[in-house]
């Protein structure tokens, strides 16, 4: 029997005491992994909303709501549409340091007979577009066709299924990857499946002109990409003196929002984990002192029948190294039985783009909370097995009669 | 090999009573020799303990050396003398000292699996056959009574067949048949070359004593 086997025995033989232990371990890797996931997730969206967007500039139509309706359809996923005059695309074209501008269309399909889905349809045009194509590329083989959608990954489509709006039948032929923004929640075509869709909602008596502007023609946003080298402030506030009820809004402006609550919930749960922290870790201490002092005679004995120091902080150690293991690993599958499940639910609640992290930033998040854990069991539990070994064991055996 | 204490003595510290310090040991000497027992008697709070603990290298006297064979113990390092009392010393403490976590075999078995040492299965049956304990092999420390413990003890130091066996109260909690079973064992130990030390305040240990001595408040003296 190694000390290793030891150790295990008394930690088998006194369950309550190495339930009680492993539990303190156990909310300290839970706290770490699912606060910190909860954190990368939050990022994780962030990011990917920030390199899905790839637009320095995004110019909608100038009314109070369309701002505000046009982020929470980024960050939420509620529909939105508006719309502005469709010269304002060549009058963007226009203004010095604009490298590329595209189109977008807006449209809400209805929760009615006519609808399969109530669903953001974003209508893009292929020929100037650089903001959904790379990232359909990703997923999609072919060109749109007519009355051809591509879902975003939280449509309740299958590949190959009609669905129905404003009565057209639409084939979806693909999928998109996941981005944790409301671009998810979005359906997408090109142009002249839109204008379709458009005329069909007007014969459903939804009605989508503006009420003054040069042409028939309308868009909802445009995406600007500003030629390298200008200034994005200076070409931003050339195309708002440019274009006519539309306002020009800087991309990171709009992200700034999102990364300053984001900031917020960052500290909160850092705050929260620190607090966890230092609770559990005063009363690992308590409990390693209530111990030390309940197994004096045990630890004076094994002295009495040979064990050195040495070996007897050895077993301690590894107690406590086996016991937080443990520990650890129930609290981080806790926590990731907490988190993963519930993405919709923190996503919905927090209202920002919520992104599950790749697998290996999952995993060495876990390792390092399972360090984490490990290490402050380990160094409760040196403490304590420093004082120990000192302790004289002929005095504690005489104490005891 | 012998266990020779060379004018040991200690010296504790105490507020009360006139002098600052008093000796709970005052310095004596005393050889223990393969394959005779030694007793020690005295009452309550006379040292007995204490000198004990100093012969098996657990405390360190104030003054002297305890020297087995020709190894000063207070000069080893604790790794040193650790893994000499393991392989060298038996000890039996007064008081309870069979660990709960642990079977009454394992509780045996212990002292030989913290070094590299032979199976001592076989030892360990026979000894629990003689301290009548074997049909409590498998029970928990925390099953036992007073007894029981105190058998479990003696045979986890018969087991390990140490050079010197040093015994505090072993008979504490026995009653008759068995305290003649346990002093039987240890003349056995004696009989096979072990020098034996037991510390008793009752006089019934004397019957199988070789040499016996008094301790008297510290000091101590032949009987
Ligand atoms: N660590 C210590 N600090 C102070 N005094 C001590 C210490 N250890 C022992 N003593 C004192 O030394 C004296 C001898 O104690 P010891 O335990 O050796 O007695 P004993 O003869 O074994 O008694 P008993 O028969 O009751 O076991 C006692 O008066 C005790 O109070
Ligand atoms: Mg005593």
């Amino acid at each position: 029997m190694k000390t290793v086997s030891l150790a295990l025995r008394n930690l088998l033989r006194k369950p309550g005491r190495t339930a009680a232990l492993a539990a303190l371990t156990a909310l300290l890797a839970f706290s770490v992994f699912g606060g910190s996931i909860v954190v990368r997730s939050l990022r994780h969206g962030l990011d990917s909303l920030e390199s899905r967007l790839g637009a320095d500039i995004i110019v909608v139509p100038s009314s109070a709501q369309s701002k505000v309706s046009f982020q929470n359809m980024l960050l939420q996923g509620t529909t939105g549409a508006f719309y502005m005059d469709a010269a304002n695309l060549d009058r963007v074209r226009e203004v010095d340091g604009v490298a590329l501008a595209s189109p977008q269309l807006f449209l809400a399909s209805l929760k009615a007979d006519c609808c399969s889905v109530k669903i953001q349809v974003i209508g893009f045009d292929p020929e100037t577009d650089f903001f959904i194509r790379p990232w359909m590329e990703e997923s999609v083989s072919r060109e749109l066709g007519e009355l051809d959608v591509v879902v975003g990954c939280k449509v309740e489509a299958e590949v190959g299924e009609i669905i129905r709006i404003y009565d057209e039948r639409c084939k979806v032929i693909g999928r998109l990857a996941a981005t944790g923004t409301g671009l998810d929640t979005a359906v997408y075509c090109n142009m002249d499946t839109m204008k379709t869709l458009l005329q069909a909602a007007e014969a459903k008596g939804v009605s989508h002109k503006v009420s003054s502007g040069d042409s028939d023609e309308q868009v909802s946003a445009i995406y600007v990409k500003v030629r390298e080298g200008c200034d994005i402030g200076e070409v931003n506030s050339k195309i708002q003196g440019h274009t006519r009820k539309a306002s020009a809004v800087r991309t990171k402006s709009m992200l700034t929002d999102v990364s300053d609550s984001l900031a917020g919930i960052s500290s909160t749960v850092t705050l929260l984990i620190a607090a966890v922290w230092v609770l559990a870790l005063v009363i690992l201490l308590i409990a390693f002192v209530m111990i030390a002092n309940e197994r004096k005679r045990e630890f004076a004995v094994l002295r009495l029948i040979g064990m050195s120091r040495g070996m007897l902080s050895g077993m301690i150690l590894k107690e406590s190294a086996l016991c937080s293991l443990a520990g650890g690993l129930i609290g981080i599958l806790l926590a990731a039985l907490a988190v993963f499940p519930f993405t919709t639910l923190i996503e919905t609640s927090l209202g920002l783009p919520y992104l599950r992290p790749e697998t290996g930033v999952i995993v060495t998040t876990g390792l390092l909370a399972l360090a984490a854990a490990v290490g402050i069991g380990s160094l409760a539990a040196s403490w304590a097995a420093f004082r120990l070994s000192r302790v004289d064991p002929g005095t504690v055996l005489r104490e005891g009669n | 090999m012998m266990l020779r204490a060379e004018q040991i003595s200690k010296q504790y510290f105490r507020r009360t009573g006139g002098a600052n310090y008093f000796h709970a040991v005052k310095p004596v000497s005393l050889e223990l020799q393969p394959g005779t027992v030694t007793v020690l008697c005295g009452r309550s709070g006379s040292g007995k303990t204490t000198l004990l603990h100093m012969l098996s290298g657990l405390l360190r006297p104030t003054e002297g050396r305890v020297l087995l064979g020709e190894t000063d113990l207070y000069a080893l390092s604790d790794r040193e003398l650790s893994q000499l009392r393991n392989r060298f010393i038996g000890v039996v403490p007064q008081g309870r000292s069979v660990l709960d976590t642990l079977t009454v075999e394992e509780n045996i078995l212990l002292p030989g699996t913290l070094y590299a040492a032979p199976d001592r299965r076989e030892a360990a049956a026979r000894w629990m056959a003689r301290l009548n304990i074997e049909a409590l092999a498998q029970a928990r420390a925390s099953e036992l009574s007073g007894g029981e413990l105190r058998r479990t003890a003696i045979a986890r130091t018969m087991c390990a067949a140490p050079d010197v066996i040093l015994a505090d109260e072993p008979t504490g909690d026995l009653d008759d048949e068995n305290t003649a079973l346990v002093f039987a064992c240890f003349r056995e130990a004696a009989a096979q070359g072990a020098a034996v030390f037991i510390v008793s305040h009752e006089s019934d240990a004397l019957q199988i004593a070789d040499r016996a001595f008094r301790m008297d408040a510290g000091e101590m003296n032949p009987l």
